[in-house]
């Protein structure tokens, strides 16, 4: 029983290391078809007409189909709805209807022989497109009312989560500070980008679908509802995948065309997305623009908060609804004591790829804008930076806090163990005060040194999951759990868990994820979930395959069920060594008449279904030591640490593995990527020519510190999300350490902080010590 | 992500690749080593119908010397200039391994040519830059036979030369040694291409002052330019660090530098200030090692 909390290597590896990986693009099936996209070359148009004649005539093109071969058709639907929000009008159809909205939008489907093949046919497909006006900006396009949708608004609704009497505060408040922020458009931009492979099975009458992540199940759903089959027709099936990050794995235009067209041509569908396709088609995410106000009294205590953002949803709504927004503004007062606080985020439709949830959606973004509106706050208060943040972090007295509001219908009550001695804490650990005493003495000597923190208030577990776990007749245990297998090891973790109930080797464990015929119904993998609210369905299948192993081990080794103890994957009474069944004995055992009588499902199997009653509150600390070069504007981070509340850790190794891997993305956004448009709404960053990731040669060592001092109170394990606290603050701790390093008046202004940006604030403070 | 139909031809000498290139025109293109062709291709950005490849050439590769100048064929490898043990580039032009360092990733390097980075002329690439600097002569056979164009006239524009349907582009020659000669080159990540890239070569008389210098920029206009006027403020000049930033200055301001996403005019005079200052410094530093080496007991 000492799986749990050991840094076991991953069970992955071994076959991804060899190229055993199973990736969707590995898949190829005999009669196999390529489908091409065909995307609309302009931002905002009326599609007058689309010529498919001289594409369907190329020898080797098997179908082209537009928006008339999917009338009737639904919508994508979103998976989250929010109250309040009719978000019908914005859904995107499989392929563009009437109207483009974003260039990138898909407006006809061709099926060929070959890759190549298809490619060329998609040249020669014909648009009329009239253009319209387009809107790239949230907060000036919010009050238009686009041709395109008659009768709606840009403006798709605006989400507020508030408490408190915030304008009373501030009519009062001794101090107060205002700061307008904006967060650049980037996203999560997996190595391997989406890809699918569908094949139709007459005679079964029944549909495989190879490349699904994320949210198989609700997928799978969709699926069935758009085509009109059932369910149970359609079997997706577990794959490996380069990254998810929130984005990949959502349904998408593709997800439907691919399905559509292989039951259409009875013959398998292959679409294999490519990276400009990528950069323009999946989602994108971030980009808002805020304003936010702090109040504070004369003792530095935070008042209240007013924020208000407008968020660029790009043309369409995609599957996350308002999720973004929600969590922009549910989770703006950060782990913060404060009597008041308004947040309001306004979406807004542009003509730009829609957008979705990234890694740490609207935590980026607020963190960023809190505590960089923090050390604004702090420099015109006179205190320091760190005492201003201890000042006002809920401490062990204040927690469990509740704060006057409800999240995704659950009571928001941040359930952690003392926020203040976890920044306490963590700044002993990575030696913070050297470091802002190494990047003053650095100051003094000419440099451009700087040093920022942030603290920050996280999120996870939010939903249910369920798993079924089995054990057969040679012992060998099956876990099956619905979350997805998107790179981060939870196949591993997974394993461990069962491991620890049965205590057997996590390596003699098989782990099935997101297969619709092995369980009939699973979640997914997002918000930081998989481990607390599947880890725990499997932890309770696993509880029920050992309450059945125990009443037949009571009868086959005639003792009291409760007499037993597990251990080496068999039960024996407790104290009796060699009174002893294994779990293959037992399992060979369940299935004689006196067992099956009972009416429990024959053989060991247990199910399990966990719904977490509200989400986990877990919390962390960013810190970032920067330099910029005077003569390039260039910022290069010369330290970054991360501290981080888990509650539990399944597998250290992994936990810290998810802080690097987030935290580095986080830089990304903070200093690298973003997707910007020209005036007419063309997309300018369509390759990693001028997308730019950040490269090992960009990042300093990345020190990781998780704390296991407030177990979760919510789930039996005890666990907190560990996906993705490492990005969240990563904005705000970057965006404080440069504006510290050039001793800055007022803000950054926005992120990311590219070298001409950070040029430009240089040249902007030297005009300010000009003329004061 | 995949290309339109081509015709494939590979040569075995460079006459019969002139005499593919000329039947074909100006829809046929030069395959080197495809580090900015297969890209373009494969996105549809250029169509050619046919693709001359000159990968068997051997002639065309290597480095070597003709009339105190040095050769290097156009399929040298930029991996090859890198880890070249050439000595008459070793001593005489050691800016050409450093130059190669800056180039792209391992890969891009051991796959990517000269010749090939010479006739893409992208406005930023380190080696049109350093033709400029350097005043190369570009070697050209053509349909009517052999002809050399000065690197000044070569560079007709962004992704523009003076190459004509039927040409193939044999090897740039660098006319004499340049010991002194540095680079110095800035963009977001290293391993692309540079937004601005700087050279400069100052030579030191036995007085000490600035006896001849050359400044070149590529990336800030539609091709590299030399920079006269800060050539001629730094001549029979003393090298002090005031004058080398005046000069910087003068360089900068001379531009007529290009706006675009990757970024606006003004930084990109402002990094052709701050590069010009970076390799006019390290130009300088090489010049007084040598001059303390030559006046040494």
């Amino acid at each position: 029983m000492n799986a749990i909390g050991v840094s076991v290597p991953r069970l992955e590896d071994d076959r991804l290391l060899r190229g055993q990986g199973r990736f969707h693009d590995e898949i190829v099936r005999p009669g196999q078809l390529w489908l091409r996209v065909v995307r609309s070359p302009v931002a905002h148009a009326r599609i007058r007409g689309i010529d498919v004649e001289a594409a369907a005539a190329l020898p080797g093109v098997v179908d082209v189909i537009t928006a008339a071969d999917l009338a009737g058709m639904p919508r994508i639907p979103v998976r989250q709805p929010s109250p309040g929000i009719d978000f019908t009008p914005y859904l995107q159809p499989a392929l563009a209807t009437g109207f483009v909205q974003y260039v990138g939008d898909p407006v006809a489907a061709v099926l060929a022989e070959d890759p190549y093949l298809a490619e060329d046919a998609a040249d020669l497909v014909a648009l009329d497109l009239e253009e319209l006006p387009v809107s790239l900006d949230a907060r000036a396009g919010a009050t238009l009312r686009p041709e395109s949708r008659p009768g709606e608004s840009a403006l798709v609704g605006t989400v507020d989560f508030s408490y408190g009497d915030v304008d009373e505060v501030f009519a009062t408040a001794p101090h107060v500070v205002a700061a307008d922020l904006k967060v650049g458009r980037h996203s999560g931009t997996p190595l391997e980008p989406r890809g699918l492979v569908a094949e139709w099975n007459a005679r079964a009458r029944r549909m495989t679908v190879w490349g699904a992540t994320k949210v198989p199940y609700f997928n799978r759903r969709v699926t069935a509802r758009m085509l009109g089959i059932a369910e149970h027709q359609i079997h997706m099936l577990e794959s490996d995948a380069g990254g998810s990050f929130g984005i990949r794995g959502e349904f998408y235009p593709e997800d439907l065309l691919v399905p559509f067209l292989a039951l259409r041509t009875g013959r398998p569908v292959k679409w294999t997305e490519d990276r400009t396709e990528h950069l323009i088609a999946a989602n994108h995410a971030r980009e808002q623009e805020h304003r936010i106000e702090l109040a504070f009294d004369e003792r530095y205590r935070l008042l209240g908060l007013r924020g208000e953002a407008w968020l660029d949803t790009g043309g369409y709504i995609r599957t996350h609804g308002a999720v973004v927004a929600a969590l922009t503004s549910a989770l703006m007062s950060g782990p913060y004591r404060m009597a008041a606080c308004r947040s309001r985020v306004h979406i807004v439709t542009t003509n730009k790829t829609p957008v979705g949830t990234y890694r740490a959606p609207g935590r980026f973004q607020h963190n960023f804008v809190r505590e960089h509106a923090m050390d604004l706050a702090a420099d015109r208060l006179g205190v320091d930076p760190v005492e201003l943040r201890r000042i006002n972090l809920l401490d062990g007295g204040e927690l469990p806090h509740r704060r006057p509001l409800h999240v995704f219908g659950a009571p928001m009550l941040l359930d952690g163990k003392d926020h203040l001695e976890h920044f306490d804490k963590s700044r002993e650990i990575f030696g913070y005060d050297t470091w802002r005493e190494e990047a003053r003495r650095a100051r003094e000597q000419g440099r451009l040194v700087g040093t920022g923190c942030a603290v920050i208030l996280e999120k996870a577990g939010l939903g249910h999951d369920s798993a079924v776990v089995d054990v057969g007749v040679t012992g060998a245990i099956r876990v099956a759990m619905g979350g997805a297998n998107v790179g981060q090891g939870v196949e591993t973790v997974m394993a461990q868990i069962a491991a620890e109930e049965f205590d057997v080797r996590t390596e003699s464990v098989t782990v099935v994820l997101s297969d619709t015929d092995i369980l009939a119904d699973g979640s997914g993998t997002f918000a930081s979930r998989t481990t607390v609210v599947g880890g725990t369905a499997v932890k309770l299948a696993a509880e029920q395959v050992l309450a059945k192993a125990r009443r037949v081990a009571a009868g086959l080794l005639g003792t009291d069920p409760d007499r037993l103890v597990v251990r080496d994957g068999g039960l024996e009474a407790d104290g009796e060594p060699g009174r002893r069944v294994t779990l293959g004995e037992i399992a060979a055992a369940s299935f004689a008449p006196p067992y099956v009588r009972t009416g429990e499902e024959p053989g060991l199997i247990g199910r399990g279904t966990y719904l977490a009653d509200a989400m986990t509150y877990p919390y962390g600390a960013h810190y970032a030591q920067a330099e910029v070069d005077p003569g390039t504007g260039a910022v290069k981070l010369l330290r970054y640490a991360v501290s981080y509340e888990i509650g539990r850790a399944v597998n250290p190794a992994l936990v810290h593995a998810q802080l690097v891997g987030g935290t580095v993305q986080g830089i990304g956004g903070a200093l690298f990527e973003e997707f910007p448009y020209d005036e007419r709404g063309m997309p300018l960053a369509t390759t990693l020519g001028d997308y730019l990731w950040p490269r090992a040669s960009d990042l300093p060592e990345i020190r990781t510190e998780i704390f296991e001092d407030s177990p979760a109170p919510g789930n039996p394990l005890g666990v907190r999300g560990a996906g993705e606290g490492g990005t969240a603050g990563v904005g705000a701790a970057v965006a404080n350490a440069v504006r510290d390093a050039l001793r800055l008046t007022g803000t950054v202004g926005a992120l990311p902080l590219l070298p001409d940006r950070v040029m430009t604030l240089m040249k902007s403070q030297d005009d300010d010590g000009a003329t004061t | 992500m995949k290309p339109p139909p081509f015709a494939y031809h590979r040569p075995d000498t460079a006459e019969e690749a002139v005499q593919l290139l000329t039947e074909y025109g100006p829809d046929a293109r030069v395959l080197a080593g495809g580090q900015s062709l297969l890209p373009l291709l494969n996105r549809r950005l250029v169509r050619p119908i046919a693709l001359v490849d000159v990968a068997r050439l051997a002639a065309l590769r290597g480095t070597g010397r003709q009339d105190g100048a040095l050769r290097v064929g156009a399929l040298t490898t930029h991996a090859a200039l890198e880890r070249t043990a050439d000595p008459h580039v070793r001593d005489g032009l050691p800016v050409l391994p450093e130059t190669a360092r800056l180039i792209g990733h391992l890969p891009v390097r051991v796959r990517g040519t000269v010749g090939g980075s010479l006739a893409h002329a992208d406005p930023a690439a380190e080696w049109c830059l350093l033709a400029v600097l350097l005043d190369a002569d570009l070697d050209v056979l053509g349909p009517e036979g052999q002809r050399t164009i000065p690197a000044a006239e070569f560079f007709t524009g962004a992704h523009r030369t003076a190459l004509a349907p039927g040409d193939l582009l044999t090897g740039v020659r660098f006319p004499r040694p340049a010991a002194t000669a540095a680079v110095a080159e800035y963009g977001p990540q290293r391993g692309s291409l540079p937004l601005v890239a700087a050279g400069a070569e100052i030579v030191l008389g036995p007085d000490g002052r600035i006896a001849a210098t050359r400044i070149a920029l590529g990336g800030v206009e539609d091709r590299p330019v030399r920079s006269g006027t800060a050539e001629q403020a730094l001549l029979g000049g003393v090298p002090e660090p005031r004058l080398l930033d005046h000069a910087a200055r003068l360089a900068a301001k001379d531009l007529d530098p290009r706006a675009d996403h990757r970024a606006p005019a003004g930084y990109r005079r402002d990094l052709a200030r701050t590069l010009t200052g970076r390799t006019l410094a390290a130009s300088l530093a090489r010049s007084t090692a040598r001059l303390q080496e030559a006046t040494a007991p």
